[in-house]
């Protein structure tokens, strides 16, 4: 019964009451498709007014709808993470949590779990919106679309046990984190345009983050038909150092947590 | 030890937890035997949630150590962590979920073997069977605390911690929570920790009581010696007496 035993039960036992939970709340399951829907759509017409009018160039494949596809991936993955976690904060739960057998790894296991359920529900719906609307079909992409989700989804849980280890530390104030973090990346992972379009000392930036390799990728295939798995070995690996940093600092601020008595309040 | 001598459940050893610089808990020491229950008197500040949030590994102590049913806390304690729970009307099950899937969680989380009979006994013993697939956030003061409960002995502790367990109950619910955990203590042989501003619920329950002032213990002893001691009728004095103070005075006096 060390502190690194991993119990699957207790993992589904926590994936079962964020499902009871998601059962429980029509809006909930409706906020999880509404503006993906509204994105991908707002972007696919975009992107017919840009056929329409542009370059060859420009016109090529729908990069526009693909790149918001993979970036709700992005977005909506570390929302679905934080946002199971912020459940636990808003209930005042975590403390019945915390001094229960479930182990950090556990948690996050859960959440990361949650993460893809809600994903999915959200994405696969808008995914055949856009078949039916601009013909798009992202299902098509076949492995490269594996590949550009596991990269992408590791990112989000990166980032999402984070944001998650600063609220733990430092309480319900840190919450909005949870919700604009992840904006950072879309100018900097250029997720609409190529990386060449930053500024050279920006693309150096750019490059540390493993989401502009899967946008680097996606548009690789879109336009030029090919797909790039040395971009996809690169993002992996940054994403193992990325995830293993998130972890790093997900235990030292629940460690941090446990000293200064934020683990008894959980609130503001 | 004596090896003839049986390990307290608890053993608390120069116990001390520090914020920043206010000091909440200053180097206390106390052992629980198996199957006692114990008061933790105290006013508002004393330490004794952080006490008890210090037993279940909620808080990391600044000093001093922690044994609690033969594991070392908080860095052993998911050895002991599915053999205790706790209950508290501060600390709230999630609202929408219903009672039922509330009780299925948490057991799940503790590992308890059948558990849809253990939720079916449980829910009778606390009279909650006919509420079972309510929203916890739809129920009443005194039905929470009953949920609360029933989550404290979803898996038969061995020690159960409760801060306040019957604040914000009437009288009669109050009493009716006070002879389950009696009744649970004495079918069980559990220890019990009981954290308190009911003066006359830590008399009529406890066979001990320790009486914590600005984070250390001013007193420890049973109920009937301490009002010997203090010459006082009633609990609430005695811990007046020792707010205000006056106890050590009372103490020499007599």
């Amino acid at each position: 019964m060390s502190a690194f035993s991993f119990s699957p039960r207790r993992v589904a036992a926590m994936v079962l009451r964020y499902w009871y939970l998601l059962r429980s709340s029509w809006p909930r399951l409706l906020e999880l498709i509404y503006w993906p829907a509204v994105q991908m759509l707002m972007w696919g017409f975009l992107q017919q007014y840009v056929n329409a009018n542009a370059s060859a160039f420009a016109r090529a494949g729908g990069t526009f709808i693909g790149a918001v596809l993979l970036w709700d991936i992005l977005f909506r993955g570390q929302l679905g993470f934080s946002v199971s976690f912020l459940e636990e904060m808003w209930a005042r739960n975590l403390g019945n949590l915390m001094i229960s057998p479930l182990r950090p790894s556990e948690f996050v296991s859960a959440l990361m779990v949650m993460s893809v359920v809600r994903l999915a529900i959200g994405m696969v719906p808008v995914s055949l919106l856009a078949v039916a609307f601009f013909g798009f079909n992202v299902w098509s992409l076949g492995l490269a679309l594996a590949a550009f989700f596991v990269n992408l989804i590791l990112t989000s849980w990166a980032i999402g046990i984070f944001v998650s280890g600063l609220v733990l530390r430092n309480g319900l104030g840190a919450e909005n984190l949870a919700w604009t973090i992840m904006f950072i990346f879309l100018p900097l992972t250029c997720v609409y345009y190529p990386v060449a379009t930053l500024p050279s000392w920006l693309q150096v930036i750019a490059w540390t983050l493993p989401p502009t390799y899967v946008f680097e990728g996606m548009r690789a295939l879109l336009i030029e038909h090919a797909f790039r798995a040395d971009l996809m070995l690169e993002a992996l690996a940054l994403n193992v150092v990325l995830f293993a940093l998130a972890v790093a600092a997900f235990l030292a601020l629940l460690a941090s947590a446990r000293r200064n008595g934020s683990l008894m309040q959980t609130g503001e | 030890m004596d090896a003839r001598t049986p390990e307290p459940a608890v053993a608390v050893d120069r116990l001390a937890k520090v914020y920043k610089t206010a000091t909440a808990v200053d180097g206390i020491s106390f052992s629980l035997p198996a199957g006692s229950i114990t008061g933790l008197l105290g006013g508002n500040g004393a330490g004794k949630t952080t006490t008890i949030a210090m037993l279940m590994g909620l808080v990391s102590p600044t000093s001093g150590t922690i044994r609690v049913l033969g594991a070392a806390m908080p860095r052993q304690r998911y050895r002991v962590l599915a053999r205790m729970n706790f209950e508290s009307p501060y600390v709230e099950m999630p609202m929408r979920l219903t009672i039922r899937q509330n009780l299925n969680v948490f057991g799940r989380l503790y590992g308890v073997d059948a558990l849809g009979e253990r939720i079916a006994r449980i829910a009778s013993e606390l009279e909650l069977t006919d509420l079972l697939d309510r929203p916890t956030g739809k129920l009443s003061a005194g039905q929470k605390t009953r949920v609360s409960l029933a989550k404290a002995l979803i898996n038969t502790p061995d020690l159960l911690l409760l801060d306040e367990p019957t604040a914000s109950l009437d009288p009669d619910t109050a009493d009716w929570v006070r002879a389950r955990l009696e009744r649970y203590r004495h079918e069980h042989g559990a220890t019990l920790l009981i954290a308190s501003h009911n003066m006359a619920e830590v008399e009529r329950m406890c066979e001990r009581v320790i009486i914590m002032k600005t984070g250390r213990i001013e007193d420890d002893d049973t109920p009937a010696n301490l009002l010997k001691r203090y010459g006082r009728s009633t609990l609430e004095d005695v811990f007046l007496d020792v707010a205000r103070s006056r106890g050590h005075a009372a103490e020499t006096a007599s």
